[in-house]
């Protein structure tokens, strides 16, 4: 996926809520507009990490796998 | 109205209920909702400092030494095995790499989730203000508990 990313947030091994609580802690660091990178093995990220963008207004870019794990990208709201 | 805010009162003093109840105000918090959680009767185990408590009374003693402990001294609804079921099920949670409860308990701290203890069980149980961590917020009673859940989405007992 071509875009370009602010920080990377590292949730590998992490299991349900760490990746979202620490992602929830990270997109304060971001200005609007800017992209997080989640790297996360649990299988509950795929619909976890796409419904919190859902509830908090942000913009969910889309996911792509890694080896062993999966990238999610996610855009702060403005 | 309903604000966004969730409501959640910490009844329950099991491990896998105390589990739940941080998980899903973690989870609340995160989505960036005000998170309240109101812990009552031996639900307030979850935010006591875990040492011993300072009761006046002889039951009142006798409960402390029963109820002894904080969130790390909780035992699982089933499978307690008189404190070994804990054990068990913190290594199974270690081996997962599941946080745990004092971790849990941080990050919703971290994370802006509001404690408030319930101050008549506080009262039956003997336990002090000092008994409990700083981060316990107020000691509040029933009306406060039910303004919050009128004003919030999620309203939960566990």
């Amino acid at each position: 996926m071509d875009i370009k990313v602010d920080l990377v947030q590292d949730s590998i091994g992490q299991l349900c809520p760490m990746p979202i609580a620490l992602l929830a802690k990270n997109i304060r660091k971001l200005a609007p507009g800017q992209v997080i990178e989640i790297r996360a093995d649990d299988e509950g990220a795929h619909a976890d990490i796409p419904a919190w963008c859902e509830q908090t207004g942000n913009e969910f870019l889309g996911e792509e796998p890694g080896e062993g794990f999966f990238r999610y990208y996610v855009r702060k709201a403005g | 109205m309903a604000e966004n805010k969730a409501t959640i009162v910490v009844f329950s003093g099991d491990m896998d209920k105390v589990f739940a109840a941080f998980i899903i105000a973690t989870g609340c918090a995160a989505a960036g909702m005000d998170t309240t959680l109101f812990f009552t009767f031996w639900g307030l185990n979850a935010i006591k400092k875990g040492e011993p408590i300072k009761a006046k009374s002889l039951l009142g003693k006798m409960m402390g030494i029963m109820n002894r402990g904080g969130i790390e001294r909780l035992n699982p609804s089933r499978f307690s095995f008189g404190g070994i079921g804990r054990i068990l099920f913190n290594k199974m949670m270690r081996d997962k790499k599941v946080a745990s409860l004092p971790e849990l308990r941080q990050t919703a701290i971290d994370l802006g989730v509001h404690l408030l203890a319930c101050k008549m069980s506080m009262d039956v149980l003997e336990i002090t203000r000092d008994d409990l961590i700083p981060e316990v917020e107020d000691i509040v009673g029933v009306a406060t508990f039910v303004k919050e859940a009128a004003n919030s989405k999620i309203q939960l007992f566990i």
